[in-house]
């Protein structure tokens, strides 16, 4: 372990700067979110994770965001284990009926000011599994959404881009 | 046409491809059921359609063959497999939720997917579809009795990023006398919405099963379409399709191995392994245009050729984790602190893996040595040269050391589809068989072996499709494997059974 800690050292670091326009748009989102996230909620935004239904990719793209090549935390942003230590939910999948009532109660838990970000195309109107007796219209049919990341799923660079947005309509509204 | 398959007699479903299909009476459903109980025969999923039941069973003769059962039940009820397998138990409450076709004296009356939410009862089952209150039911858990234990209800929302589900502990301590699971929370009726889709859409809803397998779950489909038709592909769709399964296989298992490694307090692990996945899913978006290769597989084929680029990208992400996997085998391998978590942990024996045909890691980790792409071999697996990993031990640290391999050999494997690319089309045109046909297809995807079932209507729209993930027979093992574990070790050993929610779901 010692001889893998020492090279870490002194390997190149690897979040990013990765190839273009990706990577440009991460470094970008490096500068803007740290900015906009101080002014309005000191250096940290905390951030509860709601699998509504997803199929499990998202949460796939959600945990890259941990990785060292987009290294969130650097950011202020961390995930947390409780929505009552949560500013933002970030929720997933088309809101399955089977989850509403979780949903319902993990949004009432978070206190305010809270934000909900719908990370994926289903987390929208469903998507891919839009007009299904199982699953509702979406995340909005159930709690309000601030702010959707599209994809299928969303990127990791989608869902930081998205973080950023949230930040400025917060700073803004 | 009479016809016997492993001594069971029954009436062979001619437009039926991939697998024989055998309509059984009453008796032969019940000897199946039998058979699976002494251990002749293994479950490999039981599933509804209009006034029949199907049960597909592996048997295991001079090699491995599939077979499909089906018992037709217009009165609406069948003699319940659960009442003798236990296997089949949580499939029987699935069929009867989504058909309403109720299996006579099981043990097991609780609704399963089905939570009361949907405002409509067994939604599948045409005529015996009935509106219902969407207000939720009562779901009562069995029964653990005993002085000083006590109930630890975790779910269905998580503490980290993991998808939803119900784990009821009963506690004596700190140690686990029973943990049962409720599921369904995922439920998005991907049966249902695969009624009357064209195959472009079904085959898309099957890469929304379980986002991570969504190669596997494309493949399965397409395979199981493509043998429904008739059809074969161009042996370079088959290269490309093994060539993403593999990166798929690749992927999760390096995710795993840090995730497990992480729920055993060591996040050093996680660290170095991420890197090593987000590469492996940098090299598939260069090579097929997706990170989770999502949309290439396709009937007759596959969607995107692959480009001198993308084998650039494929070559450099091998040579890369062929420099760095080593040493994290090794770290693994010499930290005594983290052998401490996973050695003798999260156990599961043999015997319950055989009877409960656990596939995947799970299966392999303590002794059952079934592979799909080697017992039911599909191409180009049939040329190719690789081992499959078996462990005995069952524990934590054996579903670790069989993803190890595996890894390994996915990047064998990865070599020789590179190194034999055959040139010509990646796929051939979906021609509408003019008449109904059905076709059974078998994948191992990282999980284990996935099973898509489907029946094609004359205009080439899907009828009918059942998808079963490997999860169904490892969901119920996770519940043997945690007794008398630590309620803290619960993540560990779930970790290293990564059954899918959504899978499992559907």
């Amino acid at each position: 372990m010692r001889k893998l800690l020492f090279e870490s050292l002194i390997r190149p670091i690897l979040t990013e700067a990765p190839p273009l326009p990706d990577g440009e748009a991460v470094r970008q989102l490096a500068e803007a979110v740290g900015g906009a996230a101080r002014r309005r909620l000191g250096r940290s935004l905390s951030i509860r994770a709601v699998d509504a239904g997803s199929c499990n990719d998202a949460e796939l793209e959600i945990h890259a965001l941990s990785n060292a090549f987009y290294d969130i935390e650097r950011f202020g942003i961390r995930f947390v284990a409780s929505p009552r230590h949560a500013d933002v939910l970030v929720v997933t999948g088309p809101a399955t009926k089977n989850m509403r009532q979780a949903l319902e109660r993990t949004y009432n838990a978070t206190p305010d000011p809270k934000w909900v970000v719908a990370a994926g195309d289903d987390a929208l109107d469903g998507g891919v599994f839009a007009g299904s007796y199982a699953a509702d219209g979406g995340v909005g049919s159930v709690v309000p959404v601030d702010l959707h990341i599209p994809g299928d799923p969303p990127s990791p660079t989608a869902l930081l881009r998205g973080l950023l947005a949230l930040l400025e309509r917060a700073e803004n509204g | 046409m009479a016809h016997e398959w492993q001594g069971m007699a029954g009436r062979r479903v001619g437009r039926h491809h991939g697998a024989p299909r055998l309509e059984v009476d009453r008796n032969g459903w019940l000897d199946a059921a039998a058979a699976l109980s002494a251990g002749r025969l293994t479950l490999a999923g039981l599933w509804g359609d209009d006034d029949a039941v199907h049960m597909a069973v592996l048997a295991q003769a001079e090699s491995e063959s599939l077979a499909v059962l089906t018992l037709s039940c217009p009165d609406g009820v069948f003699p319940s497999v659960g009442r003798l397998h236990a296997p089949a138990i949580r499939l029987e409450r699935t069929v009867r939720d989504l058909f309403g076709l109720v299996p006579e004296d099981a043990p097991d009356p609780r609704p399963w997917l089905d939570h009361g939410r949907w405002g409509v009862r067994h939604p599948l089952g045409g005529r015996r579809r009935e509106p219902a209150p969407a207000e939720g039911c009562d779901y009562e858990f069995l029964p653990a009795e005993g002085e000083g234990l006590h109930q630890v209800p975790v779910g269905p929302v998580h503490a980290g990023v993991i998808e939803p589900g119900h784990f009821r502990f009963t506690v004596n301590g700190e140690t686990v006398v029973r943990l049962e699971a409720r599921l369904g929370y995922t439920h998005k009726g991907v049966e249902g919405l695969m009624q009357g889709a064209p195959l472009s859409r079904a085959v898309r809803l099957a890469g929304h099963v379980s986002g991570d397998s969504a190669v596997a779950y494309a493949l399965a489909f397409s395979r199981a379409a493509e043998a429904a038709l008739g059809l074969d592909v161009p042996a370079r769709a088959h290269h490309l399709r093994a060539l993403a399964a593999e990166m798929e296989r690749l992927a999760n298992h390096l995710g795993d191995i840090g995730a497990i490694c992480n729920d055993a307090a060591f996040p050093l692990m996680l660290a170095h392994c991420g890197v090593l996945r987000e590469r492996t899913l940098r090299a598939a978006e260069t090579a097929f245009g997706h990170r989770l290769m999502r949309g290439l597989v396709v009937p007759g084929g596959v969607a995107a050729d692959l480009s001198g680029e993308g084998v650039a990208a494929i070559r450099a992400l091998t040579a890369e984790i062929r420099a760095r996997f080593p040493e994290l085998v090794e770290l693994y391998d010499n930290t005594t602190s983290l052998q401490d978590r996973t050695v003798a942990t999260g156990t599961l024996t043999f015997e319950l893996a055989r009877r409960f045909g656990a596939g995947g890691y799970v299966g392999r980790a303590c002794g059952r040595d079934f592979d799909a792409r080697r017992a039911l071999p599909y191409p180009p697996y049939d040329r190719l040269s690789f081992d499959v990993p078996v462990f005995g031990e069952g524990d934590v640290n054996a579903r670790v050391w069989v993803r190890i391999r595996e890894a390994e050999e996915s990047l064998s494997l990865i070599g020789q589809l590179l190194g034999s690319l055959p040139d010509g089309p990646a796929a051939v045109a979906m021609v509408p068989a003019g008449e109904a046909r059905e076709g059974v297809a078998v994948v191992e995807g990282f999980r284990g072996d996935v099973l898509v079932w489907l029946r094609l209507e004359a205009d080439g729209t899907v009828g009918r499709c059942h998808l079963r993930d490997p999860s169904w027979f490892q969901w119920p093992l996770i519940e043997a494997a945690v007794e008398g574990n630590i309620v803290a070790d619960f993540p560990l050993c779930n970790k290293s059974f990564n059954c899918s929610y959504s899978g499992h779901d559907l």
